[in-house]
């Protein structure tokens, strides 16, 4: 059962743009898309270690600001020719908030 | 010996029957070709293409004097024939002369309806049918007026190929919605309105009650409500009738049209009829495929080999400048019927099936018609949708779960599959053709004529040849901007200046984005392009651009930003540089830089003390570099007279005053220049992408270098004598590039496309272009030229601070 967290309003994150989330392991990325979608993944990048939250965000993708790595938002996996997968959280939307789920953002606190 | 065959009029029906059988038997006849129009065959469809400055009359005439020169076809153009003796076997044309036949083939058309309304007869009446009326209509001015009488299909084309040419077009329709034969009222409705947005003025259940004329010429539309239309020229679009007068005469059966059998053949064994003046089994033709099946069946009919022409259910694909259209079948309503409606209003599609008996009778489809082939076929081959039927609207992607491959379902496709329209040309067609060594699309429009017509089926076409070649062929990419669209970069910019699209949404809806919102190659393109045509309509969208310029700092490997204060053309003072030091002190940089460009780098700043950093910067004077920006970065100079023993002009001032004039615009690269004040060019301004050197007799201006991945040495624009020449000529090779090159192209790339004699004519030479491109630089710097660090730090703060922080949770 998922218990979840309120991160702030959605309106905080713009449309297409990301907001990040720090954690004592690093950061997360809270992504919202043009559809009012949002995504929580980790923020690195596997190539390189770019800030994805910095990416353009298109579609239910991002692509990553340091070597143009495109990652799906829903499954974390990188497309195209590229081969890698960030880590991804339970994200929703409720009330205009935004709400991550408590118990993999304690993992994250508590590494 | 050879037989004698007549043919009357030279269209497009006779045309292809005369080229199937000299084909196929060069020898068989001596032919004689009467035409009343003065000159031999050409693609009457293609006539509105001409009428819209598309085309020219040469690239649509399909068989001109030298062709049938060559295949001894004795031509007597711009001759009617008088009579007709069936006993005798003779014609006689209008100049008296009697001709004996063996056989006659009839190919008269069909005449345009004109409505006899009070006034049909004044000067500047006109149908639009042949070449002459399309030139009467290329003939008006910009500034004329002209009423359009018919929102038919040929109706729209005429209005919309004028309005193109810039004349006030209103279409007066008396039906309630347009081309009602072929589309729905919704569709209908969507013609409307991507009509209007073209300037033309849609009047539908309006009754036109007479034409009033001045002087023997139309000056005005009078409706039965009232209202007066003026106009310098009416053009009557509302249908067209078989020519059936000459047969008629002569004694053959006639109907709506000539009567023929299946081998097209009258009610005279030696006479047939091909073409719009046909009836068969009680239809008539106003399309081309038909046409060219009775072509076909025709030629073979004369050379006494068995052909029988079939009625094919038909489509109708249009285009009517600019609005995708597809109908088929039946889509009335009526008792058993039942709709499936699919709306997206936000991207003006529409597409309805009329289902009877769970088979598809009839399709509209308006926006998008990538689907229609397969609606199509399924109408023809009268298809059981029941298993599919939650999906079919969808389309051939949607049935059978995963999407298939485009080629995947061209090669599902039966060998009867119509691909061209136009032409009435089906896979097998193209197959054979491939087959037989046709290898590229030239090569299948030159053997089969598919695609050569409207060209809508170009894309088909060329699958069919990849699916039928597989390596051998490589479908011919003009590159597109990236995988969300077909266009190039300079389609859309031509796109966004002529339709004037001012948003990123109008631009995806009106140039068929194939995703939703674009992606990291095109979004940023866009976003410049639509701020450089448009810059007081358009919001620029921070979302669309890369890091760096979303948030003013260089990002570097790790993740840390770089700062870089603007030092106006490499002029600093202690106080600047002691409030550099001081932040550098304050945010622990571990790096401080001198640059190429002559200013200071700060390196390795945290994200989230960019605001903080540029506050203090600010307060020192100081504002963003646009070390990061597809824009302006620096001026680099010399120092000139001031100090230099052999300077010639001031161009650590001038360089400050350039710097001043275009620091903040956005520019498709990044943009640097250099002044030096004599030509030992310390400045190394002959490198930059707009150089300067100073000479004694005044400013040599050279564009076109580079020290990048490419080195390249400017080339000389011009030499002008003062510096406000100099500062004005910048500006506007500054805008020019601004609204002419393709993003991320710098200046000597977008010159080795236009050439340097296109720049020239238009910043150099054309003094009054010059002004009007200093004017529309200035008007966007009006918004743009400000410091975007003050604009973060007032209004962005927050966006830089992470939303939570729950590392300090753990550590408490």
């Amino acid at each position: 059962m998922s218990d979840w967290i309120d991160i702030a309003a959605l309106d905080d994150v713009p449309q297409r743009g990301a907001r990040i989330v720090k954690t004592h392991s690093g950061c997360v990325a809270v992504f919202r898309t043009s559809a009012d979608e949002v995504f929580a993944l980790n923020n690195s990048c596997p190539h390189k270690g770019g800030p994805l939250s910095e990416g353009i965000v298109h579609g239910a993708s991002v692509t990553c600001p340091l070597h143009n790595w495109v990652f799906s938002l829903e499954t974390g996996h990188a497309q195209g020719a590229d081969d890698g997968k960030v880590a991804t959280y339970p994200a929703k939307v409720e009330n205009g908030r935004i709400l991550l789920d408590k118990a993999t953002l304690n993992q994250r606190i508590v590494a | 010996m050879k037989q004698k065959l007549i043919i009357i009029g030279a269209g497009m029906a006779t045309g292809r029957a005369l080229e199937t059988l000299l084909d196929a038997a060069p020898d068989a006849y001596d032919v004689t070709l009467f035409n009343a129009e003065p000159r031999g065959n050409y693609n009457r469809i293609m006539l509105s293409p001409v009428l819209a400055g598309d085309k020219t009359y040469a690239e649509i005439e399909t068989h001109d004097a030298l062709w049938y020169a060559e295949k001894c076809v004795t031509c007597r153009f711009g001759e009617k024939l008088a009579s007709i003796n069936r006993v005798a076997k003779t014609v006689t044309a209008q100049n008296g002369d009697v001709l004996a036949y063996d056989k006659l083939m009839f190919g008269t058309g069909s005449n345009p309806f004109i409505i006899p309304l009070p006034g049909h007869d004044l000067e500047g009446v006109i149908a639009y049918r042949d070449l002459e009326d399309t030139e009467r209509m290329m003939g008006l001015g910009p500034v004329s007026k002209c009423v359009v009488i018919g929102g038919g299909l040929l109706g729209l084309e005429a209005a919309a190929g004028m309005a193109a040419r810039g004349v006030d077009v209103t279409v007066v329709h008396i039906m309630g919605h347009l081309m009602e034969r072929q589309l729905d009222e919704a569709a209908g409705y969507l013609l409307r309105r991507a009509l209007v947005d073209k300037g033309i003025t849609i009047k539908c259940s309006a009754n036109s009650k007479e034409i009033l004329g001045k002087d023997g010429h139309v000056r005005a539309l009078l409706l039965d409500d009232g209202t007066e239309l003026p106009c310098d020229l009416l053009v009557m679009a509302v249908g067209i009738r078989p020519n059936v007068a000459l047969a008629s005469e002569a004694g053959l059966a006639v109907g709506c049209g000539i009567h023929v059998d299946d081998q097209m053949v009258t009610s005279d064994a030696d006479i047939l009829a091909v073409g719009e003046c046909v009836e068969h089994d009680g239809a008539i033709f106003g399309l081309v495929a038909p046409l060219y099946d009775q072509a076909r069946v025709a030629a073979k009919t004369l050379l006494g080999e068995h052909a029988i022409f079939v009625q094919k259910e038909l489509s109708t694909k249009l285009k009517v400048t600019g609005c995708d259209l597809f109908s088929a079948g039946d889509f009335a309503d009526g008792d058993g019927r039942e709709d499936i409606v699919f709306r997206d209003p936000a991207r003006g599609v529409y597409r309805r099936l009329v289902i009877e008996n769970d088979v598809v009778i009839g399709a509209v489809m308006y926006g998008d018609t990538a689907d229609s082939n397969w609606f199509f076929g399924l109408i023809r081959e009268r298809t059981d949708i029941a298993e599919m039927r939650d999906t079919l609207i969808f389309g051939p992607a949607y049935q059978g779960g995963t999407p298939l491959d485009p080629l995947t379902a061209v090669a599902a496709l039966s060998r009867d599959a119509e691909i061209c329209g136009c032409n009435g040309i089906c896979k097998g067609q193209i197959e054979d053709a491939i087959v037989a060594g046709a290898g590229d699309l030239a090569a299948i429009k030159a053997t089969t004529k598919a695609s050569a017509s409207c060209g809508t089926c170009t894309g088909l076409v060329e699958q069919v040849l990849a699916v039928t070649l597989g390596d051998d062929f490589v479908l011919p990419a003009a590159a597109s901007i990236c995988a969300c669209t077909d266009m190039t970069h300079e389609d859309v910019r031509r796109m966004i200046k002529s339709q004037r699209l001012t948003s990123m949404p109008a631009v995806w809806q009106e140039c068929g984005w194939k995703t939703s919102c674009g992606c990291h190659v095109c979004r940023p393109a866009l976003n410049f392009y639509l701020l450089a045509d448009w810059p007081l309509e358009y919001q620029d969208d921070p979302q669309s651009r890369f890091i760096n310029e979303r948030k003013h700092a260089n990002i570097q490997k790790d993740g840390t930003f770089s700062v870089v204060p603007r030092m106006w053309g490499g002029i600093t003072t202690p106080d600047e540089l002691r409030a550099i030091a001081d932040a550098a002190d304050k945010y622990a940089v571990p790096t401080v830089k001198v640059t190429g460009g002559q200013r200071i780098d700060l390196l390795g700043v945290k994200g989230e003390d960019l605001p903080a950093i540029w506050a203090d910067l600010n307060a020192a004077g100081m504002v963003s570099g646009h070390a990061y920006s597809k824009g302006l970065r620096t001026v680099k100079t010399c120092v000139g007279t001031d100090h230099c023993r052999f300077g010639t002009q001031d161009s650590t001032g001038l360089g400050i005053k350039l710097e001043k004039t275009l620091w903040g615009s956005w520019t498709p690269h990044k943009l640097k220049l250099g002044v030096s004040g004599c030509p030992r060019n310390c400045a190394e301004a002959t490198c930059k992408d707009i150089g300067i050197v100073c000479v004694d007799s005044g400013y040599q201006i050279s564009i076109g270098g580079a020290a990048g991945m490419d080195v390249r040495e400017t080339e000389l624009l011009v030499q002008v004598v003062t510096e406000q020449e100099t500062i004005d000529v910048i500006k506007a090779i500054t805008q020019a590039y601004r609204e002419n090159a393709r993003y991320l192209d710098r200046i000597y790339k977008w010159m080795g496309k236009v050439g340097m004699d296109w720049i020239k004519e238009r910043v150099v030479e054309d003094l009054e272009e010059r002004a009007a491109l200093v004017d529309r630089f200035e008007l966007s710097q009006t918004i743009y030229r400000r410091d975007p660090w003050a604009d973060h730090v007032r209004d962005k703060l927050q966006s830089y601070q992470p939303l939570g922080n729950f590392a300090l949770e753990a550590a408490e």
